[in-house]
């Protein structure tokens, strides 16, 4: 058996070599992404996939970069935990991506995140927020804000806007998305003056909450925190008003989903929850973002996942083009140096911690639409 | 006080649902010394076919709901009986092991299938029940609840009056006690092990409407949680025992509710194992098994 197989080796390599020529007249810079095209999160591999579509066929339309067309090599992680680190080494090592795109989800972006360190390929999180994504090496990028700001943003706007003194806390014990962004939120709240009276757990896949909630619901609040994931977070609202709770929750960007309205249904009403984009907003940059979305994904409006995947690949295109090169290096060295990158997120500033600082939107819940309320800037 | 109440009536309509998957776990046990696996797979597609024959019915109606319940109890019934006959039936006589390995690639099958078929993105479950929130003195109950509590008990006694006062009930305990001895008395021990799988997977199907009533979204990954903490609670309660099951479930459903509203929620499941790894020294078979010696 030992034998026959560098024969056919080599094989390969003189087959490999005779198409050679053929391929170089179609010699397309591959760019990688992984994410959850399917699986409890697929909406967001969804919107993230479609937005960096666009962004790569509207650069490929008007004639691709350095003169080459971009190819976009798509890997599904099913939203399974560990499948993102295998979509990423089967990106690099087979598909010899220049760049990987992904994820949406901070705890998946952190599973990829050391293989593309140890390979010095770039990586672009277009919406993962923990902070220590970033620190896992100087390869790693995001183009969307971090937690400690979102949770300021909250801790603000429950104090300042609801006017609320006590607001409780419900968070996910398994979800590094989710215990940094309560974390924060609990620092700044109470900083602020204010108190949380109940602060409870649950884990990833949990349907019942209505204990967490009773409990919540004695202790006695006047908003409810909850920094989970869409799935969680509308059946906790749900069960919520069940149990007779009015008050307001607040969420981050994790809310970010059609099937938040689908699974919550009214009971969504009267909540808030910040985010990185609305389509509603009517800056030119945006209105015309939501105008080609529209056109090219048969109608559908683009949620900020969508916004924020569509400037992680114009981020990326963005710092080849400066670099003059696909190498990782000489892109890694490029894409650190972005500034003021107009997309449909707003500018995006690359600083010293590889992290984007950018406005937080906040969003009201009002009779079962999702109503664009404010920017808050850094 | 008041907290205290309201926690037994979520900790009650939480252990109403394990204990409907827990029953067809345990049936299946009684008559055929086998874990059936594919089960809480059962219970998944029983949600998706309450969601379809749903969607298609007027939303909010009782009779509606009704219809779809039994539509999913029907369709989860003829689902188990089929997978007994194809898949189950031609090992019996085997080593037990052989039927458990089959049980666990049935409810891969069924899972990844269901993937295909279904989509894995989550859905929206529809009220296919009227909804409606009734408060007694601070204390609130959804009719989700009220509704999820009525049919697992309906459904329990029920089961409880076909298994000790029916003809085919007496022949399942028979086969049950000992095959062999039943096939000599004149029982067709195929049409049995039938009945069983059908009546197990139907009671499945009704937990799966109702659970997807309660927790309104689904996906074809949804039954593999509830599963295991009904074949937890079946354990508990002395596996092969029906009202075991039913105690086990309802043990099961409090203890998580009660540690998930206290300030140790982050440790629910090790709380809840810790409590069944106890119970289980002090009571190998479970609260109400039977202790059986081996005899050498």
């Amino acid at each position: 058996m030992a034998a026959p197989l560098p024969a056919a080796l080599r094989l390969l390599a003189l087959a490999a070599l005779a198409a050679a020529p053929a391929m170089r007249a179609d010699d397309a810079i591959r760019v990688g992404e992984y994410a959850s095209l399917t699986g409890k999160e697929a909406s967001w591999g969804q919107s993230s996939h479609q937005g960096i579509a666009m962004a790569l066929e509207q650069i490929n339309a008007a004639g691709g970069v350095l003169g080459r067309r971009l190819e976009l090599l798509t890997e599904d992680n099913q939203t399974v935990p560990g499948q993102s680190a295998t979509a990423a080494k089967k990106l690099i090592s087979r598909d010899k991506v220049v760049a990987l795109l992904g994820e949406v989800s901070s705890g998946r972006s952190l599973e990829a995140a050391p293989i593309c360190q140890a390979n010095r390929i770039p990586m672009i999180a277009p919406a993962s927020t923990n902070p220590k994504v970033t620190q896992v090496g100087d390869y790693i990028f995001r183009v969307c804000f971090i937690d400690s700001f979102q949770g300021t943003v909250m801790a603000r706007f429950a104090g300042g806007d609801l006017k609320a003194r006590r607001v409780a806390l419900i968070s996910s014990v398994s979800n590094a998305y989710s215990v940094g962004l309560a974390r924060i939120f609990r620092e700044r709240f109470v900083a602020g003056g204010g108190a949380i009276p109940a602060e409870q757990k649950y884990a990833e896949g949990d349907k019942d909450f209505r204990a967490q909630l009773t409990a919540i619901r004695a202790a006695g609040c006047d908003a409810v925190f909850v920094p989970g994931y869409y799935t969680e977070a509308a059946l906790i609202v749900r069960q919520a008003r069940e149990l007779g709770m009015a008050m307001p929750f607040l969420g981050g960007d994790g809310w970010v989903s059609d099937e938040l309205l689908l699974i919550g249904g009214d009971a969504m009403n009267g909540c808030y929850y910040s985010t990185h984009f609305s389509p509603q907003n009517v800056s030119p940059e945006v209105r015309r973002f939501v105008e080609h979305y529209r056109a090219r994904w048969s109608g559908a409006t683009p949620d900020a996942f969508a916004a924020l995947g569509y400037d992680a690949a114009g981020v990326l295109v963005d710092a080849i083009r400066r670099a003059g090169s696909t190498e990782g290096p000489r892109v890694r060295d490029a894409l650190a140096r972005t500034r003021a990158f107009s997309g449909a997120t707003g500018e995006t500033t690359i600083d010293a911690n590889r992290d984007a600082s950018k406005p937080a939107t906040i969003i009201a819940i009002r009779d079962g639409r999702l109503n664009f309320l404010e920017t808050v800037a850094p | 006080m008041s907290e205290f109440l309201q926690q037994l009536i979520n900790g009650l309509s939480l252990g109403a649902i394990y204990a409907l998957i827990a029953l067809g776990y345990t049936m299946v046990y009684g008559v055929l010394r086998f874990i059936n696996f594919a089960h809480s797979d059962v219970f998944m597609v029983g949600a998706f076919i309450g969601y379809y024959v749903g969607r298609a019915l007027p939303l909010g109606t009782v009779w509606g709901g009704l219809v779809s319940m039994a539509a999913a109890m029907a369709g989860c019934a003829v689902l188990g009986i089929v997978i007994e006959r194809l898949v189950y039936r031609p090992l019996r006589g085997g080593p037990t092991l052989n039927v458990l390995i089959t049980a666990i690639g049935m409810s891969l099958f069924l899972e990844y299938s269901g993937q295909l078929v279904f989509g894995a993105t989550p859905r929206a479950f529809p009220q296919i029940f009227p909804s409606k929130v009734m408060e007694f003195h601070g204390l609130i109950i959804s009719m989700n609840q009220v509704i999820v509590i009525v049919v697992a008990s309906v459904l329990l006694l029920g089961l409880e009056f076909t298994v000790f006062r029916t003809k085919i009930g007496t022949a399942m305990r028979a086969v049950a006690l000992n095959p062999g001895a039943a096939q000599l008395v004149g029982i067709n021990i195929d049409v049995v092990i039938s009945f069983t799988f059908g009546l197990g997977s139907a009671l499945a199907g009704a937990g799966g409407v109702l659970y997807a009533l309660n927790y309104p979204s689904i996906d074809p990954l949804m039954g593999v949680v509830p599963g295991l903490k009904a074949f937890v609670a079946a354990v508990l309660g002395g596996v092969g025992n029906i009202p075991g099951a039913a105690l086990g479930a309802m043990i099961l459903g409090m203890v998580e509710t009660f540690v998930d509203g206290s300030r140790w929620s982050t440790y629910k499941d090790a709380i809840a194992f810790t409590i069944l790894i106890g119970i289980l020294l002090f009571r190998p078979a479970g609260l109400l098994g039977r202790m059986t010696s081996e005899k050498v």
